[in-house]
């Protein structure tokens, strides 16, 4: 049979411009080979919603009544001649399960804002309440190859991507059965085994960091994507410029995930910003704009952000149009650049929860009280999470120097320098 | 607040009465010449400032003169040193000394060697760069930080951190008429803790001239901003045991005062150096090069450093990682009995 066409086309396209870098060579046949791949009725081994057909449902889906669900915003194209679809299809069990999901985030963030009030938690904490449909939509399109990495408003994403909640306790109150040992804190969530490359304190890190995560997914063949998200205030940094061109120069699978929640701390972005939108800030990426307040919009978008990257066309920016309740972090009350009304406003508009609350009602998944016995039993899942972790031990004394250096050749000593 | 009819001031100033928060609010002093103006900008400072440093400036001189930038260090440096070479006086915010380093390009690599390079056809000696830095008890990794080595290490630039907010006025004042480029650290522990009695007028205190704040003859403690404090507090301790303490605020780590370092340490013999930053390549061991240099046969002991501890600013064990009264105190007493 010999090697598919695809792959001998390249290699001549290749032998007559003369190059000879094994590097070039490797991204020119992996991209010809992926395009040869994403063929239509090929089962990837999960579940592909390729846009405007139900085809890849697996069977265990299909076997449940689905329900349609409109997608009523519509989304802002950029370089991009068909977005999402703006209807999909979900059950019951997968709507109990957002609905879950996202209650879950949402108690946990009202309970850190209690503890660390309570200064239970110290350091910093930036709350996610209001962004969960963000989180959950992102992750159940993604599968478990995919990586994902982000900035400091991390608890949201550690949760939906298989944190447990007394580990994220445990590190928001510096304990030692925290994920990361206690020794990070609110900003550093981490989880190896799901590829959530964590939580990082820096504004506008995770772009160039994305850009060589999907490097390395492209260059090691692997059906996946990383994404990279950031927010309105990190997209003037500079480093996500040069991220972009990388990724775009190289055409690597990257979904830049931008969580536009309008504020940069306090400051608005429109204040910040010339352009205060976010998925058409490079003429050469193309991206879409999304209600990020609707988990089915933005299950979709990433579905098909996927596959655009997965069909080698290189990075996509994807913009999420979210809110976030509390203030940039526990010593910013939230309210001195935005009135009580508007934030009240989206609460009642927009409420990514409600939004699936209302699904469930109007299909009768469950009763008004169904739900409220699920919030209290999240609720009290919650709270018991928090008071085991508030017992757990903080780290030993020597993880002080742990970790500073693979074999830890650091200097140690807690006294002075003779 | 005084006002010049031909000339803006903007003043630095503390709350003083006892009856109000206790902060530290920093109102600077700006002089405008004829022909230049002055500028303050950065991340939110606009409405005051993460720290409320800069309350109230915006609504006196204007958004034109006082406003908010992107977030964007690298850009807010390049930026004032591209002002500060059209001899404008430009005050840049760095809202964390811990969100410096995407900046460190423009100001090692802009900033310092802009008038060397030119022959000194140009320079951006009007910039100043303020930002909060230290350790604040709950910052963690990167709120927490103390970088001032990083630029202590840069011929071009001038390094300069106050201890008080009588210091602070004077020495912010004298750094941003300083036609050197200047990284102003201000030691955010000090914002909400420090109250003084500042003085109203316009007074400004000397770059690069350290200052023996405590007088003793036994050993010479060298220090700068928040760890002042804690170095007095060991001076006390040890002062109850019979040693008698000499204690210097450098004020100015580059270029830092060596003859008064130098002539006390020829009087005491001793000296320990104590900052928070770790302690590997710390200004510390600049100070400690420097004196064993020019005082080698007069030290009765090694130069002690009380530093951070090489690691990460760490999140729960910051109690262990500081540069405490104690390990002070320990370090004194041990050089004392060398």
């Amino acid at each position: 049979m010999g090697w598919p066409r695809s792959i001998v086309g390249a290699l001549q396209r290749l032998n007559q411009r003369g190059l000879a870098e094994r590097g070039d060579l490797f991204l020119s046949i992996s991209r010809e080979y992926t395009l040869q791949r994403s063929v239509p009725g090929e089962r990837h081994g999960y579940i592909l919603r390729s846009f405007g057909a139900n085809a890849y449902r697996s069977e265990a889906q299909e076997r449940k009544s689905s329900i349609p669900v409109e997608i009523p915003v519509p989304y802002q194209l950029h370089k991009l001649s068909e977005g999402p679809p703006q209807h999909t299809q979900t059950t019951q069990d997968e709507l109990m399960k957002y609905y879950r999901d996202m209650a879950l985030i949402r108690r946990m963030e009202i309970t850190a804002d209690i503890l660390f009030k309570s200064q239970q938690i110290r350091g910093f904490c930036h709350l996610y309440d209001g962004q969960e449909a963000v989180a959950v939509g992102l992750v159940e399109a993604l599968t478990d190859d995919d990586s994902i990495i982000t900035a400091y408003r991390d608890h949201g994403l550690y949760l939906a991507r298989g944190g447990t909640l007394f580990e994220c306790f445990s590190e928001l109150m510096g304990k030692r059965t925290g994920c990361s040992g206690g020794k990070g804190g609110s900003m550093h969530l981490y989880n190896v085994k799901k590829r959530f490359y964590g939580g990082w304190g820096i504004v506008g890190t995770s772009a160039p960091l994305g850009a060589g995560l999907s490097f390395a997914h492209k260059y090691l063949n692997k059906k996946s994507v990383a994404v990279a998200i950031y927010g309105d205030g990190a997209a003037n940094q500079g480093q996500i410029y040069e991220a972009k061109n990388l990724a775009a120069l190289w055409d690597l699978p990257l979904i830049l995930l931008v969580e536009n929640n309008h504020f940069g701390m306090g400051t608005a972005e429109w204040r910040a910003s010339k352009q205060i939108t976010f998925y058409d800030r490079v003429h050469y990426i193309p991206g879409l704009k999304i209600d990020g307040m609707d988990v089915f919009a933005v299950r979709e978008a990433i579905c098909y952000a996927k596959e655009h990257c997965m069909s080698g066309k290189g990075p996509i920016v994807v913009e999420c149009d979210t809110y976030r309740y509390h203030g940039h972090s526990m010593s910013d009350p939230g309210s001195t650049y935005r009135t009580h009304d508007e934030i009240k406003g989206i609460r009642q508009e927009r409420d990514p929860i409600n939004h699936v609350r209302k699904l469930i009602l109007k299909e009768g998944f469950a009763t008004a009280d169904d739900l409220k016995s699920m919030d209290k039993e999240i609720r009290k899942e919650v709270e018991e999470a928090a008071a085991k972790a508030k017992e757990a031990p903080q780290p030993a004394k020597d993880a002080l120097f742990a970790h500073i250096y693979k074999n830890d050749a650091a200097l140690q000593f807690h006294g002075f320098v003779r | 607040m005084v006002c010049n009819t031909c000339l803006f001031s903007v003043w630095q100033s503390c709350m003083m009465k006892a009856c109000r928060m206790r902060k530290l609010n920093l109102f600077y002093g700006i002089r405008v010449r004829a022909k230049s103006w002055s500028y303050v900008f950065g991340e939110d400072v606009g409405f005051g400032g993460v720290f409320r440093c800069t309350t109230g400036l915006a609504d006196t001189f204007g958004k034109h003169r006082v406003f908010n930038t992107p977030l964007c260090e690298q850009g807010i440096v390049g930026f004032g040193i591209g002002l500060a070479a059209m001899g404008n006086r430009a005050v840049a915010e760095i809202q964390f000394a811990d969100y410096i380093f995407p900046a460190f390009d423009q100001i090692v690599n802009e900033a310092a060697k802009f008038r060397y390079r030119s022959g000194n056809l140009f320079n951006c000696g009007g910039l100043t760069i303020r930002t909060p830095y230290g350790a604040v008890g709950h910052g963690a990794l990167y709120h927490s930080q103390s970088p001032e080595a990083y630029f202590c290490h840069v011929p071009g630039l001038k390094v300069v951190i106050p201890r008080s907010p009588t210091q602070a006025k004077g020495l912010l004042l004298a750094a941003i008429r300083d036609p050197n480029p200047v990284i102003f650290f201000e030691p955010k522990w000090l914002y909400r803790l420090s109250v003084e009695d500042v003085p109203e007028g316009d007074y400004t205190l000397p770059l690069s001239q350290a200052e023996v704040i405590r007088e003793g003859g036994d050993i010479t403690l060298v220090g700068w901003g928040a760890q002042l404090a804690i170095m007095e507090e060991a001076c006390v301790e040890a002062s109850k045991e019979g040693i008698s303490c000499e204690l210097i605020d450098l004020r100015t780590l580059l270029p830092w005062d060596k003859e008064i370092v130098e002539a006390s340490v020829n009087k005491t013999g001793r000296l320990l150096v104590s900052h928070e930053a770790p302690i590997t390549g710390g200004f510390g061991a600049e100070i400690a090069a420097s004196i064993t240099e020019r005082c080698f046969l007069r030290l009765e002991s090694p130069v002690a450093r009380v530093c951070g501890l090489d690691t990460p600013f760490p999140l729960v064990f910051e109690p262990f990682y500081m540069p405490t009264k104690n390990k002070i105190l320990d370090a004194i007493k041990a050089s004392v009995n060398f």
